[in-house]
């Protein structure tokens, strides 16, 4: 019976996911252009349940993976509506640069 | 192993964020899924690992290709509105790395203690599929609902009002 070593493995799963998110956060912040932004937005997503998986895998609880998967479905709802959203923005500005989207601004 | 497809998926990531064009941002990131993908399987998750292909990098970065085209919005004009921001917007991110990794550092001890004793295969479509049905069928009905109201509303908001 050889010794487990992935308890020893998961900080680097963790470190590769707050990477990930942290590049997410910053393609959020600086990208102008809002189907970027969306991107950035899944990758955030994506990070998070690379640490769900891992954690499932650190637990042996299938219970991670099973949130995985409501995380995509959520995902994947927010990505229809998100980009019907900006189809129908596009549609009345004929843009989809962030700055120009400033209707609200006092 | 895990280092080839850490060093992908960061490399990948990075190049979503500082690709000019949108159509590159969008392929650089179905790398970064895929290889994501990829610790799904070593993590003992054949399914979810199939389901992160179909889905994520399948069908919603097809969706997001397919806006763009529609768009045919793959620029957008590289002037800043306030042009500290990107340092602004670093510094703030880096930060939040440095948080989390000096967490990660001081508690990465008490995890390196055995965990829980490895079973042959964790995530199995069977037993995926079981505890689906048992204990999450309520979340799983519910979902059915959320993504129904998705279609519905991305539908209402694209039409034409007349």
């Amino acid at each position: 019976m050889t010794q487990d070593v992935f308890p020893q493995v998961l900080p680097l799963y963790l470190a590769l996911s707050a990477a990930l998110f942290s590049i997410g956060v910053i393609g959020v912040l600086i990208r102008r252009n809002a189907i970027v932004i969306f991107m950035s937005v899944e990758l955030m997503l994506n990070s998070a349940n690379l640490s769900f998986v891992a954690f499932a895998r650190y637990f042996q609880q299938l219970d991670g993976q099973i949130i995985v998967f409501f995380v995509m479905t959520v995902a994947a709802a927010e990505v229809a509506v998100g980009l019907a959203l900006i189809v129908a923005i596009f549609k009345s500005k004929k843009s989809i640069n962030v700055d120009d989207i400033s209707l609200m601004k006092g | 192993m895990f280092g080839i497809v850490g060093a992908i998926a960061l490399v990948t990531a990075i190049g979503m964020l500082t690709s000019r064009s949108a159509i590159h941002s969008a392929l650089f990131l179905v790398l970064t899924m895929c290889s994501i993908a990829v610790f799904f399987l070593i993590l003992g998750g054949p399914f979810i690992a199939v389901v992160q292909v179909s889905v994520y990098a399948g069908a919603i970065m097809v969706l997001f290709l397919f806006v763009i085209m529609l768009l045919g919005a793959e620029h957008t004009p590289g002037e800043q509105n306030l042009p500290w921001q990107p340092a602004v917007a670093i510094i703030l991110a880096s930060v939040l790395l440095g948080t989390t990794g000096y967490t990660l550092w001081r508690t990465a001890p008490s995890w390196s203690a055995s965990g829980a004793a490895p079973t042959a295969m964790l995530g199995s479509v069977e037993a995926v599929g079981r505890l689906l049905f048992s204990i999450y069928l309520f979340p799983f009905e519910v979902t059915s609902v959320l993504l129904l109201v998705a279609m519905v509303g991305a539908i209402v908001m694209t039409r034409d009002t007349k």
